[in-house]
């Protein structure tokens, strides 16, 4: 099956005033292929909350995103920290976030929850002091 | 419904996005958790929060929300502003609180159909 698209885009660890500019870029590049409202609001929110993040714990990662026929890939992956206990990590509510982080609305605990939510397949694996990669696939339906 | 009628009605003030008033508002959705906004606000929403930071911006364009609301009085910062009107937000702000300006917003969104 042919590729339709294939792009990576880097995240600056720390960059707040950049969130979310790779999520908006990523759903108007998806908006061009005419992929369904549906599909494009759990890639928009897959995106986002991979990008900040990125940007709320690591030093530095990037998204890689695939354009199939039948599905979209995104391969998040970053430099930092990792995760100790991914368990943990995905329990609604549970942040490591700090408290500059919390006071602009960010570090609510949801973001890998949300992303698990809107994909057909999830993967997260994390090495300490390392870093953390997601492999998300969200099927697109044939026409 | 659209901002317009929204903003005379209600009488909110524009800070920006006064070209982009013609915009439906098919609802509305108070929050200011970003990542519960972006999980459950939807299309056309009206948001009404009280973070006025530039990040506002990103979630409102990725949920093409019909525009954000501040609360309080809050005049967005000069960053957000600059981004808003980039990507054609508008923003729009209110002297009450949240409870009440949602409270109004419903009634007026519910009452005419």
């Amino acid at each position: 099956m042919s590729l339709k698209y294939d792009g990576k885009f880097s995240v600056r660890g720390g960059d707040f005033k950049e969130a979310g500019k790779v999520a908006v870029e990523i759903k108007g590049i998806l908006k061009k292929f005419g992929i369904d409202a549906e599909i494009l609001r759990r890639v928009a929110i897959v995106a986002y909350e991979a990008e900040v993040n990125i940007i709320s714990y690591a030093k530095l990662g990037k998204i890689h995103l695939q354009v199939h026929p039948e599905r979209i890939v995104m391969d998040v992956e970053d430099e930092g920290p990792g995760i100790e206990d991914i368990e943990l990590a995905m329990r609604p509510g549970y942040s490591t976030a700090s408290e500059l982080i919390r006071e602009l609305g960010f570090g609510a605990g949801m973001g890998l929850v949300n992303i698990k939510h809107c994909a057909d397949e999830f993967k997260i694996t994390s090495m300490v002091n390392q870093g953390t990669r997601l492999r998300i696939i969200i099927h697109v339906p044939a026409r | 419904m659209n901002l317009a009628s929204v903003v005379k009605t209600l009488n909110l003030k524009v800070a920006c996005g006064q070209e982009h008033l013609e915009r439906p508002v098919r609802g509305g959705y108070a929050g200011d958790l970003l990542s519960d906004v972006l999980a459950n606000s939807r299309e056309g929403d009206l948001w009404i929060t009280r973070q006025s930071h530039q990040n506002i911006v990103a979630v409102s364009s990725l949920k093409d929300h019909a525009g954000i609301l501040l609360v309080q009085g809050k005049e967005p910062d000069m960053d957000t502003l600059e981004k808003a009107i980039k990507e054609g937000i508008p923003i729009l702000v209110t002297e009450g609180g949240t409870f009440e300006i949602a409270g109004r917003l419903y009634r007026l969104l519910h009452e005419r159909s």
